[in-house]
């Protein structure tokens, strides 16, 4: 049995959240304890999945499961000239990213089943969670590009569903609109951009089609369309208008989610770039890389200026998510612009690329905790105006303990977590542009203010008569809490094995075109 | 040992641990000196704040709102934030044609090359 699961572990992967969704309404039926009970269930079943391969994968190398067929040698060779069945291929890229959700997804769960208890429509809203926790995780072990535009489908529909969830007298279904147009557009984009590939190559899977392309004039439609929706997904300035609509709408829990599944646009944006072009890009590398960085220098800056200027706790964590997709950018557009250098990748690019993933990881436990502790002060106060909230810290000092260190983290403050992946960025995009890394820094600086803002404005002053009442959020939030910040603690003071054991291999996964490719159809 | 966990950026080094000792001796340095300070400034009118000589409003009488802060900041930047903040029109069309527009620069620039 233990062998079964083993061997089964990327359908699994997949199964899991989705049996979860799909009997969360029977178990609703039953009563609230039961469906709590199976949501609790499904959050640690599909978390121990998500270890389990990641675990696997970096300890033993990329794993390849093709859904129909015992193994996916029988889809290629004699028996057929191209991969015809669905493939998963989870290398230490998609590894990272699948420890990622799993993380976030079981600390985000255990914590809505507090938050969301007042709330009515429970069975839905669990079922349309499990969907998109479903869908990101099949987004990112994916190694099949139409059947990534249908995960990344599951997770749009589910994500402007869940943005709506609240009403909220209608700003939250017009975000959810504005969430569900957006994303329905890109993801045709994104079909459009599929067929172009398969009418070509006769291929839908990644690494045949990479083996394949031949960079004419309909790959490079291809690759527009392909990388315009990803980033604007993953809220990449100038198309980052929805995040803060969606994001301040949304519960929290929700939102905390949402900020994963950006990071799997991100992911698929990096795959499209490094795996499935490539080499291919060696005439446009610096124009690609420039294009990630421009963008991202946008993103850190145009984020946390708006961030500044916010007073509704949501909206302004929401630019931070648009500024710290910025860093990602900056990142790993300095290592595409080098890619052809092999002296500067060596010297610089790896450890910007490496920044880049590192801040990804980083990102989703640190921002994901700031939604948790906002969606906490909320859940006490019903008001996301920081002009209106004060005090707090001497009836929440749990959620005020919880902040600042998602504050700090954000703000690259030593010794936590986002300081080390920063630093990794400052340093190597130095060897660029000193320009890029100061304007980096500066970022940070601001992102500081703006989080001694929120600080001083939630937690500080005396306690305010309006919320006398108010006290600390029950158990499962705080557990939630908890978890994302002992995370952010823990990395923070031990970087290197982290990076050792887990963004490097990524890295060179992620460099290493030939391998993926090699993985599915054998040594090309 | 030490060394083990420090994390190589290619540039310089970064040891939390090695921090995390720095930062205690700062603090136990920051205490000693503390310590010859006058234990009786600690008592009496000396713990009120100096309000350009008004009196202490009451606890809760008084609230800085969020929005007070970083008046200067904003203020230097309004040429910028004049024009940033009502592309962020809430119109969903809008949105749409950002996407829209970043695609067509992209498809000059990538069909070009």
């Amino acid at each position: 049995m233990f062998s079964f699961c083993i061997r089964h572990l990327p359908a699994l992967l997949i199964a899991a959240p989705l049996f979860t969704a799909f009997v969360v309404p029977l178990a609703g039926r039953l009563g609230s304890r039961v469906r709590a009970a199976w949501v609790a269930l499904g959050a640690f079943a599909t978390a121990g999945i998500g270890f389990a391969l990641a675990a696997k994968v970096l300890g033993s190398g990329p794993v390849t499961y093709v859904f129909g067929a015992l193994d996916h040698a029988q889809t290629l060779g004699a028996a057929a000239a191209f991969p015809i069945r669905i493939m998963f291929e989870v290398d230490a890229f998609s590894a990272l990213m699948i420890l990622i959700s799993s993380l976030s997804s079981l600390a985000i769960t255990i914590y809505s089943l507090a938050a969301e208890s007042r709330q009515s429509g429970l069975d839905i809203f669990y079922a349309m969670l499990f969907l998109l926790v479903a869908g990101v995780l099949g987004m990112v072990a994916t190694g099949d590009l139409f059947n990534f535009f249908v995960f990344l489908e599951i997770s749009s529909l589910a994500g402007a569903a869940l943005v709506a969830y609240r009403i909220d007298e209608g700003v939250a279904v017009e975000a959810g609109l504005k969430y569900a147009l957006l994303s329905t557009i890109g993801a045709l984009s994104v079909l459009i951009a599929i067929g172009i590939l398969f009418a070509q190559y006769n291929a839908l899977n990644l690494a045949a089609v990479a083996s394949r392309l031949q960079f004419g004039t309909l790959d490079k439609i291809a690759l527009v369309l392909l990388a315009v929706p990803l980033a604007m997904k993953a809220g990449a300035v100038p198309m980052h208008f929805w995040t803060p609509d969606s994001y301040a709408a949304a519960p929290s829990s929700v939102t905390a989610f949402l900020v994963v599944s950006s990071q799997a646009s991100l992911y698929a944006l990096f795959r499209i770039l490094y795996t499935l072009y490539g080499h291919l890009l060696q005439f446009s590398w610096v124009t690609f890389g420039w294009f990630l960085i421009i963008l991202g220098v946008l993103s850190a800056f145009v984020g946390v200026t708006m961030a500044l200027t916010q007073k509704d706790v949501k909206r302004l964590m929401a630019y931070h998510s648009v500024s710290q997709t910025g860093y990602m950018l900056l990142g790993a557009g300095v290592a595409l612009a080098v890619l052809g250098n092999a002296e500067a990748l060596a010297a610089f690019g790896k450890t910007a690329l490496a920044g880049a993933l590192f801040h990804m990881f980083n990102n989703a436990l640190y921002k994901g905790l700031l939604f948790l502790t906002a969606g906490a002060v909320f859940y006490r106060t019903g008001t996301r105006n920081l002009d209106r909230l004060g005090g707090l810290g001497h009836t929440m000092p749990w959620t005020m303990a919880f902040f600042m260190i998602g504050a700090l983290a954000i703000a690259g403050i030593p010794p936590f977590n986002g300081f080390a992946s920063k630093l990794l960025i400052y340093e190597s995009v130095y060897r660029l542009s000193p320009f890029l890394s100061i304007l980096a820094m500066v970022v940070s600086i601001l992102t500081l203010a703006s989080f001694v803002k929120v600080f001083h404005a939630m937690f500080l002053g005396p306690p305010r008569a309006e919320y006398a009442e108010a006290r600390e959020v029950p158990r499962p939030m705080l557990a939630g809490m908890a978890i994302l910040a002992a995370f952010v603690v823990l990395i923070g003071l031990l970087p290197r094995p982290f990076n050792d054991h887990m963004i490097a291999p990524a890295v060179e996964a992620l460099l290493d075109r030939v391998g993926y490719i090699a993985t599915i159809l054998g040594g090309s | 040992m030490t060394f083990a966990w420090t994390l190589e950026t290619g540039s310089g080094t970064w040891n939390p641990l090695l921090w995390l000792v720095a930062f205690g001796v700062a603090v136990g340095i920051g205490l000693y000196i503390r310590s010859f300070g006058r234990a009786d400034n600690r008592e009496g009118d000396a713990l009120k704040p100096f309000i350009s000589g008004n009196e202490e409003p009451e606890d809760g009488a008084s609230h800085l709102p969020a929005s007070n802060l970083y008046w200067g900041f904003t203020d230097a930047l309004k040429a910028y934030y004049q024009k940033v903040v009502p592309l962020h029109s809430g119109i969903p069309t809008d949105y749409v044609a950002w996407m829209l527009g970043v695609m067509a620069v992209m498809f000059i620039i990538v069909l070009a090359t």
